[in-house]
């Protein structure tokens, strides 16, 4: 996964670990995202890869952009960054599920 | 799913919505209520600093008993390069007054105790439920919502959408357009826990006294955005948001952002020890009074961040959500006693009163304000060098005389910018301010 910032001075910086913190309802077998299939990523499709701040987002070795949304914090900017392309499918989570914000 | 009638549904358990809910429940009104979290503030983030005017108005004695965490008596605005910031820090004595202005708050708390005063007033809230689309007449018109709680449906005379910006509902249903990534912004908040006599020591605070600081400049890394530390009773909320379409275009992720903005030399002794234990990331609607969409229509009415309602230069929403909502439901109750129609000519009478508010006034003053900040993007980068390294060299005495000294930071700032630039970007920010 392309979870680690390497721009920032210091140690790598990884989104894994401050996901942990979260609290979570999976609803299993039922992503609340789903990308399009496709051959080659548009360059928005291309850029969740960076700018999800879940990280779920991934390009596997066929180039290809993969989502994992269990840590996903419900934020939507994938939705509005893809809305032209319509290459990924958005729901809110079925009511209950998702991310729990202890603090928000 | 409820098969009596309701005078009003009220989609969303947010400030907003809350406030909606509560105005017409408290007057009598049958006020169904859709949460689509475990809880209300399950799904809500904030920085969070809540204004006492606009929840004054709506429950005036919300001190006795609301969860907040400390009243704001000093603001630090920071312009910060990669090793400085400079700043400008207002604190005052005045602010420990008996009922103090501003508050922080953690918004899952505060969520949650304003749900409660709703139900007290009477409304019907149904949590884990999401509203999947809008059920219209054949005219048209709005009566009720879906739900995914077993595809069930609710009726009422009108729909009160306080559904967040992201806002499916409205959107799916035609209300309201998609959101432009160059129009909302995505920022990343962590909750990081200290000792409170700690935080005390830190920001020289005593008793329930705050500070907060919103800090812009090389942080973004060239982007339109700022960033934010606020002092809770026993933790601190910092985060740091960009306008999305600029975080496209850019190669950094979002926590890599935020790592950097609490590794800065000014930050981190602040946050030292500290313990985080939750992360979390929310859009936030800034394209202002030029994004904001249809307010109304027959059977419906939108408030809070659905409706755009945030004041991004002054870092106010909260107090927009709740005054829209609270308006949103004085109408409807008004409406409702005259025995009249909750028609889209009749609903008009939601944006009539609100132009006569500091929210449409603030966001009309404001409108040219988004797009100046998209296209001058030195505001982020090129100026907080040029401001810091100007106070370095007025303030570092080397035995250079101060004459020249005037005549060095005068040299660096018309090399950074020419003269011709630095006037135009002078003149473009007093029209949009105006």
């Amino acid at each position: 996964m392309n979870t680690v910032d390497v721009s920032a001075a210091g140690p790598a910086v990884k989104v894994e670990e401050r996901l942990f913190q979260n609290r979570y309802l999976v609803d299993a077998g039922r992503p609340h995202i789903k990308i399009r299939p496709h051959e080659a990523p548009s360059k928005a499709l291309l850029a969740l890869t960076h700018l999800c701040p879940a990280g779920c987002y991934s390009r596997n070795d066929k180039g290809q952009v993969e989502a994992v949304v269990d840590g996903c914090v419900e934020c939507g900017t994938c939705r509005v960054v893809t809305a032209k392309t319509g290459e990924v499918e958005w729901n809110y989570p079925r009511g209950g599920f998702g991310v729990l914000f202890k603090f928000g | 799913m409820i098969g009596e009638r309701f005078d009003a549904i009220v989609v969303g358990a947010g400030p907003s919505g809350n406030a909606a809910a509560y105005t017409m429940a408290k007057e009598g009104l049958k006020v169904l209520q859709l949460e689509r979290g475990e809880y209300p503030g399950s799904k809500n983030v904030q920085g969070a600093i809540l204004y006492a005017d606009a929840l004054e108005k709506i429950i005036p004695d919300f001190r006795e008993d609301a969860p907040l965490e400390r009243h704001v008596i000093e603001q630090r605005l920071w312009t910060m390069d990669d090793t400085s910031y400079v700043g400008m820090h207002y604190r005052s004595e005045d602010f420990n007054e008996e009922k103090p202005n501003r508050y922080t708050i953690i918004r899952a708390q505060f969520d949650k105790w304003f749900s409660g005063k709703v139900r007290e007033a009477g409304a019907v809230l149904l949590c884990e439920t999401t509203v999947t689309e809008l059920l219209r007449d054949t005219q048209g018109r709005v009566i009720g919502v879906r739900t995914d709680r077993d595809g069930g449906t609710a009726f009422a005379d009108v729909v009160i959408l306080g559904e967040g910006v992201n806002g499916l509902v409205g959107q799916r249903s035609g209300l309201r357009p998609e959101l432009k990534p160059d129009s909302v912004a995505l920022a990343v908040k962590e909750m990081h826990f200290l000792p409170r006599e700690v935080i005390e020591s830190r920001f020289n605070l005593k008793g329930n006294e705050g500070v907060v600081i919103e800090a812009m400049g090389t942080i973004t890394d060239g982007m339109t955005g700022t960033a934010f530390l606020y002092t809770n009773q026993e933790s601190i909320s910092v985060g740091i948001g960009c306008i999305v379409s600029d975080l496209v275009d850019s190669d950094r992720t979002p926590y890599g952002l935020l790592e950097a903005f609490k590794r800065h030399p000014s930050v981190r002794p602040l946050l030292e020890n500290s313990e985080c234990k939750e992360y979390a990331a929310h859009l936030i609607p800034e394209g202002g009074f030029n994004a904001m969409p249809d307010l109304y229509g027959d059977g419906w009415i939108v408030v809070g961040d659905a409706g755009q309602f945030v004041n991004a230069v002054h870092r106010e929403g909260s107090n927009l959500a709740m005054t829209t909502g609270r308006i949103a439901g004085e109408t409807v109750v008004w409406l409702k006693r005259r025995r009249e129609e909750l028609s889209k000519a009749n609903l008009a009478e939601y944006q009539r009163r609100l132009e006569d508010t500091f929210v449409m006034k603030d966001l009309k003053k404001y409108r040219k304000i988004p797009a100046f900040l998209h296209n001058n993007k030195h505001v982020f980068g090129l100026y907080p060098k040029l401001i810091s390294a100007a106070a370095q060299t007025w303030f570092r005495v080397d035995g250079v005389d101060k004459r020249t000294k005037e005549k060095q930071i005068f040299k660096a700032l018309r090399q950074g910018r020419t003269l011709p630039g630095l006037i135009g970007d002078a003149v473009k920010l007093a029209r949009s301010w105006r």
